[in-house]
């Protein structure tokens, strides 16, 4: 498991990049946390600089959509999923999990 | 009997008109006819990871795996030399014709060429994959390469080929690169990248031909100077293929004229992407635009209008990108001469700022380099004070 920050660092409606090989995107969407593989499958953009629209990211740079809980393409361009990422809060602070697949997602 | 739409284009534009005519529940034949014989595929890459050998034609495919289910018949390599208006059907280079009840035109634009610049192996203009097929093959053997245009595009082209280790020079008539879309101020700064990267601009200069035999070997400016170069890229616009509706009935400006949701002069046909002017509210003209964006997003609205749905037009948000030298440019909304350009984060120096253009104390457009994620959320809010034509 990886640290990410305290969750106050992580308010509803916002994201951070946890950087790495293949670097994480968290978001905070009204108190639950999702992660997902930071890299759009489209191109080369970071979703975690995207539009948060409910349980939805929107790429920064061709609007593709991800469902952030089962990684899945909601709106294209994109055509290939992400991955999703287990996240535990444990005494105040996040951490995803690399490449255990978040619950419920396919 | 079974109705037939024949969307005439199959890049970007064509194929969201075929998606979007699905998703609307048509479900009647779709004929797709493409003057190239590659499948849809998405052109921003040919100037930059394409060109740089870094994607290949599979990642610059535009068809999704569920495309199956919209049972589209293709007619690829076929070019569209008329349109009947009246039969509704649309004649094809090979002799042809498809009838239809409804058209689509998406035909694009090409590349403007320098006159009498053809004829000469190792000029390139940039439009099509089998243009950045050539230009890569070329480029690969090449040293020195002059970019006629200092636009996106030969800005773009400028970028890959110094990563591939080229000698570069780019020659623009006007003073400022860029000055059309994003200001004379800015337009500076963004150019200022080529310089950070080794890349020589000369501006304010015209080019008066090119010299060589058989194979160009240099760029001759209007003031006498020669530009050596082994490869020469003429990134100087596009123009709208409508040659082929001349006779057609349907009414053509700088494009197809269409009313604000895409509809043409003639029942039954519709416009879009790039070969599309489109009745703008805001700007009380025909606007024809060659983005991306557009292209992907346009079609939906003409393709409800051309099933006989209601509803009101669109007032998209016009937005852009650019990738040069590694730096993210991304532009969106409607600037105008005069507009007041503001600095909100960043710094030019650092090659990472955020400006936003204001009119009446209102911000109109936003420039980003380098910052996505401000950029995104100004982006939305242009998009939210965008009024709705009534
Ligand atoms: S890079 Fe994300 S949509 Fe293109």
């Amino acid at each position: 498991m990886i640290p990410v920050c305290p969750t106050t660092a992580l308010p509803p409606g916002e994201a951070i990049r946890v950087e790495g090989d293949e670097p994480i995107a968290v978001f905070n969407v009204d108190g639950e946390f999702y992660a997902i593989d930071d890299t759009c499958t489209h191109q080369d953009a970071s979703l975690a600089d995207g539009w948060l629209d409910g349980c939805a990211v929107e790429c920064p740079l061709h609007a593709s959509c991800f469902d952030l809980r089962t990684g899945k393409v909601s709106g294209p361009p994109a055509k290939t999923p992400v991955r999703t990422h287990r996240v535990v809060v444990a005494d105040g602070v996040v951490h995803v999990q690399p490449g255990v697949a978040a619950e419920g997602a396919a | 009997m079974s109705t037939t739409i024949a969307v005439v284009g199959a890049s970007l534009a064509g194929l969201s008109a075929a998606r979007a005519l699905r998703d609307q529940s048509y479900d009647g034949r779709i004929v797709v006819i493409g003057d190239e014989v590659h499948a849809p595929y998405d052109r921003p890459p040919l100037s930059k990871e394409f060109l740089a050998g870094t994607a290949s034609r599979q990642d610059i495919a535009l068809g999704a795996p569920d495309d199956e289910d919209l049972q589209l018949e293709w007619r690829l390599g076929t070019t569209a030399v008329g349109l009947d208006s009246l039969g509704r059907s649309v004649r094809l280079a090979d002799g042809s014709a498809v009838r239809a009840d409804g058209v689509v035109l998406a035909t694009g634009a090409r590349a403007r060429r320098l006159p009498g610049g053809d004829g000469l192996d190792g000029v390139h203009v940039l439009r099509s994959l089998d243009d950045a097929i050539a230009l890569r093959e070329d480029l690969a053997v090449a040293e020195r390469l002059v970019v006629i245009g200092a636009g996106f595009i030969g800005a773009e082209v400028a970028a890959t080929a110094r990563t591939l280790g080229l000698d570069v020079t780019v020659v623009e008539t006007q003073p400022v690169p860029l000055a059309g879309p994003l200001g004379a101020d800015l337009g500076a700064v963004c150019a200022q990248l080529h310089a950070d990267h080794g890349t020589r601009l000369l501006v304010g200069t015209g080019v008066a031909g090119l010299v060589g035999t058989g194979r160009v070997e240099a760029v001759e400016l209007t003031d006498g100077t020669r530009l050596p170069a082994d490869v020469v890229v003429v990134g100087i616009g596009a123009a709208p293929n409508t040659e082929w509706l001349t006779h057609s009935g349907v009414a053509l400006g700088n494009g197809v004229l269409t009313d604000a949701r895409g509809a043409t002069t003639v029942p039954g046909v519709v416009a879009v992407g790039d070969c599309a002017a489109t009745w703008s509210v805001a700007a009380g003209r025909h606007v024809r635009t060659e983005h991306w964006t557009n292209a992907l997003e346009q079609p939906a609205t003409a393709t409800a209008a051309l099933l006989g749905a209601g509803g009101p037009a669109p007032t998209p948000v016009p937005y852009f990108w650019s990738d040069q030298y590694g730096a993210r440019i991304q532009f969106a909304g409607s600037r105008r001469e005069g507009d007041v350009v503001r600095l909100v984060e960043g710094s030019f120096a650092d090659r990472s700022f955020l400006v936003a253009y204001e009119r009446d104390g209102h911000p109109v457009a936003v420039l980003g380099m380098n910052q996505p994620r401000l950029f995104t959320r100004w982006r939305r809010q242009l998009r939210s004070a965008v009024p709705t034509a009534s």
